[in-house]
């Protein structure tokens, strides 16, 4: 419908993405109609797709990196053999649109050089310039942090009231909830419902997407915290860069504990999980379990950390979680190469691996259950349920995870977030790193929140909210003053939140 | 110490020495920056050198021989093409596949037909791309310096040797200021986003590889019927494989691409023309001199150019992602 905004929802792998694409002549589709405005149209391919007034945000953007905000837009649409007046006008109707949708964006800047947010802005503005009237967005928060998201839907409002449909497709149902008018869930490939929104539920739209009753409540039982496990000392760490991004962090997690660590992305969470587990080096005091460890990375690495009853789920599981060419019963063994129940001398016993891999797989809902797939055949969920299982049957005294339920579906977090907490209650540590508030909230038995490197503050669950840790996410500690808008902006900007 | 003229004598060899690279360089570049990896340059330069002298020596028309070079340099495109972007093979094994048969190939054929040993007849003078005046040359040859530089160095080569030089502004403008430039350097980029735009992978690169093969053409041509009298067996000598080593050097770009072929082209002058000279009292043998250009290369791969960064896309043939 005109000037509305239509929700698409369903797990990982349900089909959204799929459709969507065959809408934009992306895939052809093997049977079935498409009608637009009530006509009925072919779409071949995408220069049909356009040409039928759609455009599309697919959810890995599709610019070319080295080319400049202009040339992106101008691709595919230019007006004539010669560049030069294509890329005056485009430049033109860039500001026009600027202006009209708080779309702005420096056309001269090379895509390379702009952040995620603007990235998505150019693909928006991409569309708009082909005079599209239907916008179809992939997933389009998952890169986001949550100002950029709740810009995003600004602009989506501003273009809902110009008349432009748009079609939202996501699995985040509070997204939902918030931006659109109608709602349709997609479950293994089919449309289970087709809902208006403000008649509808979150827990109603999960049952829809799941086909079963989900638990958006975490179910957890009191922790009971015994001995402290890990204590961190004025912890520093330097990225890549030389830049100092753990900036004197001191924190202790105790068995049977969930400490969960809140910041927006970029706050130095991602070092200071890298430097506990081995694979980044830094300067301060660790202790495990009385012990202590060296952080030069000259006596202890990783594998030294395992040893020592150190478990690792990294935050990024296609880069240091997985190799996704390689079948999952060799990611499953990750870790394990030396253990001697897999080796035969210099040989490895790759039977007896794959053994225990498919007990693994199947204890932890692995699907397709199946040992011989590339981990790249496996959806979002499935794949991090890999690493859990590798990470987890190690029977670790900490596990550090960072981002468990990034990309996952709603089934799959359940599960994810059930394993977490039995872990906590057969007594073991555990450290969090999560961008998703929803999420510290629900598993952490304390939260402390990290800005510019530094713990602004610690906060038990009970005790706090979304407001209170959203103020200290942006670097403000008095949290019983109404909000300094300006100061929260420029704190956000500073460390690039915002 | 050299004087003027011997500077001026070394400067032309250098400009005819570098036309063939220009060429191939200019072919590859095309090719690269639309994300299909050529090393099979040497293969194309290689048949339409022979077929160009070979069409050139039985017709006695050097026109039909440059013809036929580049219709034989295309065909050699189009099965790269059909390799890596129809059938998505491997870009690399493709070129090199094609890199021996046209060694073999052309070697066997020249044999067959001319019984001399693998190659062509001498090529006299309708065979062959003569030098061409340009206006004033003599009116100006007096003039001091000026008049010497115009007159030999500017004046006197073969069509094809400004046609190569012509070529790199054209170049430049193409990939910059028109439609089909933009879309040439994004699909070598990023095909996905020229795909959802609307506009033909497939097409824009068999484009590419069209063109490279017409460069192609162009350079062996004029190898076979300008520099040379004739094909000889082998006779590219690896200069695919010099222009593609200045195409890295030039960082994939038209200008520094002259600059690039120009330098190898000086160091293939100088090693023709000092078969051995005394640096610092130490006679440096002539092999050294010629084999200088070919150094060059393996310096310049090694990475002391720094860091060129190749089309992000090259390499790999199209695949929509899942």
């Amino acid at each position: 419908m005109p000037g509305t905004i239509h929700g698409v929802i369903g797990e990982n792998g349900a089909g959204k993405s799929t459709l969507m694409s065959i809408l934009y002549g992306f895939y052809k589709a093997d049977a079935g109609e498409i009608f637009i405005a009530g006509r009925k149209t072919a779409i071949p391919d995408s220069q049909a797709a356009i040409a039928a007034g759609i455009g599309m945000v697919f959810q890995h953007f599709k610019l070319v990196e080295n080319f400049t905000v202009l040339e992106n837009v101008v691709l595919g649409a230019e007006d004539g053999a010669r560049l030069t007046p294509s890329l005056a006008k485009a430049r033109k109707l860039l500001t026009e649109l600027a202006a009209e949708y708080e779309l702005s964006v420096d056309p001269d800047a090379l895509i390379q050089d702009i952040g995620v947010g603007m990235q998505q802005r150019v693909e928006i503005l991409k569309a708009l310039y082909r005079q599209a009237d239907i916008l179809i967005l992939d997933e389009p928060t998952g890169v986001l942090t949550p100002a950029e998201a709740d810009h995003l839907f600004r602009i989506l409002k501003g273009l809902k009231a110009q008349g432009k449909t748009i079609i939202l497709i996501t699995h985040k149902l509070r997204e939902i909830m918030e931006v659109t008018e109608t709602v349709s869930v997609m479950r293994r490939g089919e449309m289970t419902a087709t809902v208006k929104t403000a008649e509808t539920s979150p827990a109603q739209l999960a049952e829809l997407m799941v086909g079963r009753k989900v638990l958006l409540q975490v179910d957890k039982g009191r922790a009971r915290p015994s001995d402290t496990v890990l204590s961190v000392e004025n912890l520093r760490v330097k990225d890549d860069q030389g830049v100092e991004r753990v900036k004197g962090i001191s924190l202790s997690v105790r068995a049977g504990e969930i400490l969960g660590i809140a910041g927006v992305a970029g706050n130095g969470q991602s070092e200071l999980l890298e430097v506990l587990g081995g694979i980044r080096t830094g300067t301060g005091r660790i202790t495990m379990n009385g012990q202590e460890i060296d952080l030069t990375g000259k006596l202890s690495d990783a594998r030294t950390r395992r040893a020592r009853g150190i478990a690792h789920v990294p935050e990024d599981r296609h880069r240091q979680g997985l190799i996704l060419d390689f079948y999952a019963w060799e990611n499953v063994g990750f870790g394990y190469q030396d253990d001697p129940a897999y080796n035969h001398g210099v040989l490895m016993d790759n039977d007896a691996l794959r053994r225990d891999t498919e007990v693994k797989i199947a204890k932890y809902d692995v699907r397709p259950a199946d040992c011989w797939q590339t981990a790249r055949n496996f959806s979002g969920g499935n794949q991090q349920k890999i690493v859990i299982a590798r990470e987890l049957e190690r029977n670790p005294d900490l596990l550090l995870v960072g981002q468990p339920t990034r990309g996952v579906d709603i089934g799959a977090i359940e599960f994810i977030h059930h394993q977490i907490i039995a872990l906590r209650d057969a007594g073991k540590a555990v450290l969090l790193v999560s961008v998703e508030l929803d999420e510290i909230l629900a598993l952490s038995d304390r939260i402390a929140v990290m800005f510019d490197g530094q713990i602004m503050g610690e906060r038990l669950p009970t005790e706090t909210n979304e407001r209170e840790l959203g103020l200290l996410m942006a670097g403000i500690t008095d949290t019983n003053a109404n909000a300094p808008l300006p100061q929260i902006v420029a704190n956000l900007a500073r460390t690039g939140g915002a | 110490m050299m004087d003027l003229n011997t500077i001026i004598q070394i400067l032309d060899s250098t400009i005819r020495l570098a036309t063939p690279l220009l060429l191939a360089c200019l072919a590859g570049l095309f090719s690269e920056r639309a994300g299909v990896f050529d090393i099979g340059l040497e293969a194309k330069m290689l048949v339409a050198a022979f077929f160009s002298a070979a069409v050139a020596a039985t017709t006695g028309s050097v026109w039909l021989g440059l013809c036929a070079g580049i219709a034989a340099s295309v065909v050699f495109a189009l099965i790269h093409g059909l390799a890596s972007i129809t059938f998505r093979g491997d870009q690399l094994i493709s070129g090199v596949a094609l890199n021996f048969l046209a060694s073999g190939m052309t070697v066997l054929i020249a044999r067959d037909w001319f019984n001399e040993g693998g190659r062509t007849p001498a090529l006299i003078d309708g065979g062959r791309f003569q030098p061409i005046t340009l206006p004033f040359a003599e009116a100006l040859s007096g003039v001091p310096v000026l008049g010497p530089i115009y007159h030999d160095l500017i004046s006197g080569h073969s069509i094809l040797v400004y046609v190569a030089f012509l070529m790199v502004p054209l170049t430049w403008y193409v990939l910059h200021r028109t439609r089909f430039g933009l879309r040439l350097r994004a699909v070598g980029e990023n095909p996905g986003a020229v795909d959802t735009a609307g506009i033909s992978v497939v097409r824009l690169r068999y484009s590419a590889v069209l063109i490279a093969g017409v460069l192609c053409g162009i350079a062996g041509a004029y190898l076979a019927t300008g520099l040379a009298a004739g094909f000889v067996r082998d006779m590219t000598a690896g200069r695919g494989f010099i222009a593609l080593a200045a195409l890295i050097f030039a960082k994939w770009r038209p200008w520094y691409a002259m600059g690039a072929c120009l330098l190898f082209g000086l160091l293939d002058a100088i090693g023709n023309r000092y078969q051995s000279i005394e640096l610092l009292g130490i006679a440096v043998p002539g092999q050294f001199m010629q084999a200088l250009p070919y150094i060059l290369t393996v310096v310049i791969l090694a990475g002391f150019v720094g860091k060129a960064i190749p089309p992000r896309a090259g390499g790999a043939a199209y695949v929509k992602e899942r």
